[in-house]
């Protein structure tokens, strides 16, 4: 405790945290107050920032509603319509949810990876083209979707039959086929959902570096099961808890900080029996 | 034959067990049931071709080919020719496919994606199927009292200005083309829409969200995703339709004016195997209807090309979309 307490103190003399704050540099603040599917109370209390040139993990237990935060972050649970969101989530300023915004233009800049594949039923290149013709791309398409290819991982693989259809892919290969689709048009914040739940060690690896090399220029938020992947790629970590209390299963930020102190160093014990998996 | 049945795993503390031979026969037993009513129509279809083939023999012996292009049907000079009939049956399933065809795919696109409430919808499409439920000769009434006299005006405007265009040459005198057509169309719609409305509801959830995700507008969404993804539904549906208005006979009946000829004209009358069919047969002498059935064979022979076309169409885009072998 001791050990602990003592460089902190020395760094915040030497004025350490001024330059964190420097480096946090904010584009999707994220403050959930509820989150409701009908009556039933998913998510409440959570405020996430997600910052640029970062990637922001979110980690906790099945059915805490990561997901859902993470979808409400692009307002993709408009779909639902049974879902409400009570809260901010601030872009460049804006709240996404004013009444001002349309949702079609936040989700042109704020990009996503399902946690299920899902590829359209057109070939491997018009589904990774599929954005650039959304935007009215201009220049040259095949570079772009070969690029996109390439940092999914998939180039390789599909190089020799780009007219093939998406869905004739393996399920591995259709989730890297919807990253490359999600980061052909290179969006400022790309949101991922276990994006690498289905696949191998040796893709989930270039999956990581891609990921690594979006936080160059992007934002990346990124819900995982996988520990050790929080701890290869995440900057900061979110971890997310249950509460029965209220009788239902309502998810809630229990705490959020760099990776390394929640790992190392939690400040809750939840999150002390989580990381250390002690319970699931 | 005695299969093997891994008895060696069965223990006393396990649930799992083969199937019982009582599930093995039913399972025989239903098998065979479904292997019988499958021949049932492939004998079916082959008898009724047989039955007719004979009938014609006489026919095709003495006209051959010369029936498909003959365009007179002159029972006192035995000349028979067909050519206006098939032309008539083409173009007017052509345009009610069209007509049809283009609403019955929109009304499912507007049952579909949540232009209204779910229950609304539903309502909706049973009135839509509800259309199907209309005898073909009320269909036929309503044409002449009602879709006859409420394009004559518009056919008379178009001919006086437009009258340089074949497709306006002349103006509706009575029956004709036009008004056969958008009846058929509406007969047809029931069957287009219902099918479409199946193929969109199957697309799943997450290509919805897929689209949504890529910043897709609504519109965007439907014409860029949903309907490609339905497509070899979709067009299951326009070949079941164009199938259904080359055999609709009683409202072309009424409604087409059953005169020989070929003109591109919608308002001029024209005529259809089927129709053709109907009204000679009942006074039809023993030379006739040989002809007749020769008719009808070409009537099945095209039917028969729609749908083997339409089917590898339909195949055609299964595998270019969705990439199954
Ligand atoms: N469309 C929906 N309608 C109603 N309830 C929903 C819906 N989607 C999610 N929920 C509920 O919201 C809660 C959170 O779900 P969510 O999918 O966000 O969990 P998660 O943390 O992503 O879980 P997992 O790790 O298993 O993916 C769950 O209790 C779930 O039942
Ligand atoms: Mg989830």
């Amino acid at each position: 405790m001791n050990a602990t307490m003592t460089p902190n103190r020395v760094t915040i003399q030497e004025a350490a945290p001024v330059k964190k704050t420097a480096i946090d540099d904010v584009v999707l603040d994220c403050k959930v107050r509820k989150i409701h599917y009908g009556d039933f109370l998913a998510v409440r209390d959570s405020n996430v920032p997600i910052a640029r040139k970062q990637i922001t993990g979110f980690i906790g237990p099945s059915g805490c509603g990561k997901s859902t935060v993470l979808r409400s972050l692009n307002r993709m649970n408009d779909l639902i319509d049974v879902f409400r969101f009570d809260g901010q989530v601030t872009y460049h300023g804006k709240d996404i949810y004013a009444r001002d915004v349309d949702p079609v233009v936040v989700r042109r800049y704020i990009g996503m990876v399902f946690q299920q594949p899902n590829p359209f039923s057109m070939s491997i290149f018009d589904n990774v083209a599929f954005g650039l013709k959304l935007n009215r791309f201009k220049g040259d398409t095949h570079e772009k979707v070969e690029k996109a290819l390439r940092g999914a991982a998939l180039w390789d693989e599909v190089k020799g039959k780009l007219k093939n259809s998406g869905l004739s892919l393996s399920g591995g290969q259709q989730q890297r086929l919807c990253i490359a689709r999600a980061i052909a048009t290179e969006p400022e914040v790309l949101l991922m959902d276990e994006p690498c739940s289905a696949l191998d060690p040796i893709a989930t690896r270039q999956v990581e570096e891609l990921m690594l090399e979006l936080k160059e220029n992007f934002a990346v938020a990124l819900v995982t099961h996988n520990m050790q992947q929080a701890t290869r790629v995440a900057d900061k970590t979110a971890f997310f808890g249950v509460d029965m209390s209220a009788g239902g299963r309502t998810g809630y930020l229990v705490e959020m900080g760099d990776t390394d102190q929640i790992f190392n160093h939690p400040r809750e014990q939840l999150t002390r029996q989580y990381v250390a998996g002690e319970f699931s | 034959m005695a299969r093997h049945q891994f008895n060696i795993s069965r223990s006393a503390d396990s649930v799992s067990a083969p199937p019982s031979s009582r599930e093995l026969t039913t399972d025989t037993v239903f098998r065979g049931i479904a292997w019988i009513c499958a021949s049932l129509i492939i004998v079916l279809t082959a008898c009724l071709l047989f039955k007719i083939g004979a009938q014609a023999v006489p026919a095709i012996r003495q006209h051959g080919l010369g029936f498909i292009f003959g365009t007179t049907w002159d029972v006192s000079r035995e000349t028979f020719g067909v050519l206006p009939e098939i032309w008539g049956t083409l173009y007017s399933s052509f345009l009610a496919l069209l007509i049809g065809g283009s609403f019955g795919v929109a009304i499912a696109i507007f049952l579909t994606q949540e232009f209204i409430s779910p229950r609304l919808a539903a309502i909706f499409r049973t009135i839509v199927e509800m259309l199907a439920a209309i005898p073909s000769v009320v269909y036929g009434l309503w044409g002449i009292y009602v879709v006859i006299p409420m394009l004559r005006p518009i056919s008379e405007f178009l001919n006086a200005w437009l009258g340089w265009f074949p497709m306006f040459s002349t103006d509706l005198a009575g029956p004709g083309l036009a008004p056969a057509a958008l009846v058929l169309a509406i007969m047809i719609l029931p069957t287009v829409a219902a099918i479409s409305v199946d193929a969109m509801r199957r697309i799943p959830y997450k290509v919805k969200e897929a689209a949504y995700g890529m910043g897709t507008t609504r519109w965007e969404a439907i014409l860029k995703v949903m309907l490609p993804t339905a497509s070899s539904g979709i067009l299951a549906a326009l070949v079941l339709g164009f199938g259904r208005a080359l055999g609709e006979t009683m409202a072309l009946a009424m409604l087409i004016g059953n005169s020989n000829q070929i003109n591109l004209s919608l308002f001029a009358p024209a005529n259809t195997l089927a129709s053709l069919l109907a009204s000679s047969f009942p006074e039809a002498g023993q030379i006739e209807v040989q002809a007749l059935m020769y008719a009808a064979l070409v009537l099945l022979a095209i039917t028969f090309l729609v749908n083997v076309g339409g089917l590898a169409i339909q195949q055609y885009t299964v595998r270019k979309f969705e990439g199954k072998r």
